[in-house]
């Protein structure tokens, strides 16, 4: 029974980190600039097809520095065209935005690139390996792409976190995400930081969708992995980094392990037609998380003033 | 004769806040009422019915819910595709289990157990605002969609997982025509509609809408968050429990769960943004909006000569529908209903330009 | 808890009073160990430099926070734990330094609102709209629109108050303070960023509410011409801690409230 358990907390953990990239996305934008950005899903498709396609006519690289592009184009265009015009509004208003902003995005990427399901090839070897052979019999299975995202997101953080600490930039950024008024008086034109931190996680959606993509195909369902990404933002805090990590670990292993776990008691006790808890498990678990400590594992605790 | 307030003086309070304070608007409401009872059956085809009358009320009624939790007491809710399951399988499985049943107990049945429902997943709401809110009511949406899809009960074990409806009637009269389903919807929801803009104007609106624009301010005044809040959800999840029962039985017949995901929820919080928010007329205006743009599209290509695939003009629609409600966010954010206002105020003037 | 609302106090006599209440956020005491009282039917100011603690003071009172330490007893009732919806069905009503109204809402329906708690007619009725509920509504607005006459706003009622000028949001906001025809009125800064005009108007009203009904008040104001001319009593704070409680005239010649304002070589 061990074996398979870890088996599905390590496979979990592997997918948590998927997550916690798409949360990541979410994270640099909601410290930067206020907005919970749904559209971060809807991101994450256009980026992975922008990849697929472009790397039907180019060498992989050339396709991910071709789809950068891409996506600074399209970050510049959500600044201009939305966020510009809806300085000052509440963040619920900003909210439905981006709801908006995700609509228009899976029906442009669509149109654009096409609406079949596309593949991209990472070079990473599709045969699982087995690790702990001499431990457990059968050993542990293991899928070297969700290590591979696992290597890339680690990549991904450092570099973020340093640019975040370092550079000048980076610094304008913190300033905005703590005060946007007190930002502007001191000479740093907000439009630009908005500009550069949803490029920045453009950049990360293009992380992201080439992992998800590689594993199940570019297809219309990975804007869905946005749904997955909302109760990782909880329980991490809507403006922690490391929040994001570790709350894509935490609901990544115990959606997995509540289906094995779980599932089967639900099934005998309340006679189901089927497991399927995974659709579920990590919004409740958000929730109850919720009541407890609304502002989620590393968030701030926000005190209203009167 | 102009549309014009001059001479009509209101010596009352009441009728200084009645529904419609202007005598021609009052006969414009009653010649609109009339005409969908009185002279619509007389052209109206299969077509028009169960595919642009029927689906725009039944999906009004889940929007002027939606409105009256989001718009008027400002709690976002992703969660009313679930509401209208558990009104639709309420009712279904009343319905079902005493046949012997009034058909609009059967409804009524579906909205309070989605109330009930509604109230539960609303307690999150004292503590909670904003998206972290809407996250919550998402969490909603998915366990109820997993509940019906997979508790058997609730699908009285068919196995296939889908449930249908028997033969419908009222008071001994079978309901099996489209007309006679149109009727009935439509007095059911012009009913519904009348109570909501009764109470949106009351004590209770403006408990709601207290709560809405500033929560500190509301409890000074004495509105408990807890009865302002829930109350909204209750008579919300009411509405959208209603529209889900009726959607299920009028316009579905059989359905599957998957009728009520998370599009669905969608669907009609895009209605209420593009309709207005907060406004009852703009609920109807939003589901118009949203059921006709779709038809439209698909007449579409016939009529311009060029072929589009299927798949595009879907893409086309999301397009069209994420621009809209980004358009209407920063352009008019009171939506539709605004638009309308804004016609009459220029209609009160006519032909003066102030 | 809920003070008792039937139980009255004849003018002249404690209101409320504050025993001894401290309060603090983390390591910063806000309030220390301050009392005072309020007497029916007089003009309370409450006076301070920046910081002094008067607003918090006013959020204790009001239900917003809750002292460390320290008694509030209102009506004659001690009360410990309490929320602003309990403050205001004991009949404590209160405007905020930045305007805190119902932006969506006309001038009418925010007023009207601070009427909530007047009114009991159930739901069924409310959505009926007939018999007893509307005539409940009616005899509600008369009430209301006698206040909009007092304040002189005819001309704003139907207008989103978002959209009024910040000297008529904030006769708006004393209007539904006035809807709930509070025993104790808790003004913070009314007359803060108006002009010489507004904040006659602005002292007028307050005069003639508190002569008319007999409300009793409590006022923070900087402008210390009118907290001269309008109030009975003064307390003052600095740093959180009560250092005079007199006359006008008496705080005015008090060393400590002097030093407490232009500062003093220490």
């Amino acid at each position: 029974m061990l074996g398979p358990i870890l088996e599905t907390l390590i496979g979990g953990l592997l997918t948590g980190v998927l997550y916690a990239l798409v949360a990541l996305g979410f994270v640099l934008i909601f410290k930067a600039s206020g907005v919970f950005n749904f559209a971060q899903g809807a991101m994450v498709l256009f980026a992975a097809l922008s990849v697929a396609r472009l790397s039907e006519k180019f060498p992989l690289p050339i396709a991910i520095v071709l789809a950068i592009g891409v996506m600074i184009v399209l970050a510049y265009a959500i600044e201009f065209l939305v966020l510009r015009r809806l300085v000052n509004q509440e963040g619920i208003v900003l909210f439905m935005s981006t709801l908006g902003v995700a609509y228009f995005l899976e029906g442009f990427g669509q149109t654009l690139w096409g609406s079949d399901i596309y593949k991209i090839d990472l070079g990473i070897s599709k045969n699982p390996i087995f690790l702990f052979e001499s431990v457990f019999p059968g050993g542990i299975l293991i899928d070297p792409e969700e290590v591979a995202a696992a290597v890339i997101c680690a990549i991904l953080v450092t570099v973020l976190a340093v640019f975040f600490q370092v550079t000048r930039v980076g610094r304008a950024l913190r300033a905005v995400a703590d005060d946007h008024q007190a930002a502007q008086s001191v000479g740093i034109p907000l439009n630009y930081i908005w500009l550069v931190v949803w490029a920045t996680s453009g950049i990360v959606a293009i992380a992201a969708g080439m992992i998800w993509g590689s594993k199940l195909g570019v297809q219309f369902s990975i804007s869905l992995v946005a749904l997955k990404a909302l109760p990782v933002l909880i329980l991490g805090g809507l403006t922690s980094i490391p929040g994001a990590i570790v709350g894509g670990l935490i609901i990544g292993a115990g959606e997995k392990l509540a289906e094995i776990l779980l599932g089967p008691l639900l099934i005998r006790w309340f006679d189901l037609a089927g497991g399927g808890i995974e659709n579920w498990f990590a919004y409740v678990l958000a929730l109850l998380f919720l009541l407890v400590r609304p502002q989620g594992l590393f968030g701030e605790r926000i005190i209203e003033r009167i | 004769m102009f549309y014009r307030e001059a001479g009509q003086f209101k010596t009352t309070y009441g009728s200084d806040e009645a529904i419609f304070p202007i005598v021609q608007d009052r006969w414009f409401v009653i010649a609109a009422i009339a005409f969908a009872v009185l002279v619509v059956p007389l052209f109206a085809g299969q077509y028009l019915y169960t595919e642009v009358l029927i689906p725009v009320l039944i999906l009004s009624l889940a929007a002027i819910g939606l409105n009256i939790l989001t718009g008027y007491c400002g709690q976002l809710s992703l969660g009313t595709g679930g509401f209208m399951a558990v009104g639709a399988y309420a009712a279904y499985n009343l319905a079902l289990r005493v046949p012997e049943v009034n058909l609009i107990l059967v409804f009524l049945f579906g909205g309070l157990m989605s109330m009930l429902v509604g109230i539960l997943f609303g307690v999150p709401s004292l503590r909670i605002k904003g998206f972290y809110l809407a996250v919550a009511t998402l969490a909603s949406q998915f366990f109820l969609e997993w509940a019906f899809a997979r508790i058997k009960w609730f699908t009285n074990y068919a196995p296939s997982g889908s449930v249908a409806v028997g033969p419908i009637e009222l008071f001994g009269i079978p309901i099996n025509s489209p007309e006679r389903k149109y009727l009935f919807v439509f007095i059911l929801v012009a009913v519904l509609a009348l109570t909501a803009k009764n109470l949106v104007r009351s004590r209770v609106g403006r408990m709601w809408m207290a709560m809405r624009d500033m929560d500190i301010a509301a409890e000074i005044i004495g509105i408990r968050p807890l009865h302002a809040k829930l109350s909204a959800f209750a008579v919300s999840s009411f509405y959208v429990g209603v529209a889900g029962a009726l959607w299920g039985f009028f316009r579905l017949g059989s359905w599957e769960p998957l009728a009520f995901d998370v599009n669905r929820s969608f669907q009609i919080l895009f209605m209420v943004i593009i309709g207005g928010l907060s406004s009852i007329l703009g609920s109807f205006l939003g589901a118009a909006f949203i059921v006709l743009v779709p038809i439209f599209l698909n007449q579409l290509p016939g009529w311009l000569g060029v072929g589009l695939s299927t798949a595009t003009i879907s893409h086309l629609e999301f397009m069209i529908f994420g621009a809209m409600i980004v358009f209407f966010l920063i352009v008019e954010p009171r939506g539709l209903a605004r638009l309308w206002a804004i016609a009459k105020e220029k209609l009160r003037l006519w032909p003066f330009p102030y | 808890m809920r003070a008792p609302a039937g139980s009255t106090v004849a003018a002249g006599e404690v209101l409320l009073s504050v025993e001894n209440v401290s309060l603090s956020f983390g390591g910063v005491k806000a309030i220390q160990d301050v009392s005072f009282d309020i007497r029916k039917s007089e003009v309370r100011a409450i006076i301070g430099p920046n910081g002094a603690g008067k607003t918090s003071m006013l959020n204790v009172v009001n239900g917003f926070y809750q002292p460390q330490h320290g008694r509030i007893t209102f009506k004659g009732t001690t009360r410990t734990n309490m929320r602003p919806y309990d403050a205001a069905h004991g009949g404590i009503a209160r405007t905020f330094q930045n305007v805190a109204l119902f932006r969506g809402m006309s001038a009418l329906d925010n007023i009207m609102a601070g009427r909530t708690l007047k009114m009991h007619r159930n739901f069924f009725w409310q959505i009926l709209r007939i018999g007893p509920a509307l005539a409940e509504e009616d005899e509600h607005r008369h009430r209301v629109e006698e206040i909009i006459d007092f304040l002189e706003i005819q001309a704003i009622r139907k207008v989103p108050v978002g959209r009024l000028p910040y000297g008529l949001q904030k006769r708006v906001e004393l209007g539904r303070a006035l809807a709930m025809e509070p025993d104790l009125l808790l003004l913070d800064e009314p007359m803060a960023g108006m002009n010489l005009e507004e904040k006659e108007d602005m002292s007028r009203f307050i005069v003639d509410v508190n002569e008319q009904y007999g409300t009793t008040i409590a006022l923070i104001e900087h402008d210390m011409g009118v907290v001269m001319d309008l109030s009975d009593r003064v307390v003052v704070l600095d740093h959180g801690a009560k250092i005079a409680d007199a006359t006008p005239d008496d705080v005015k010649r008090d060393q400590n409230v002097i030093d407490a304002y232009l500062g003093v070589a220490h």
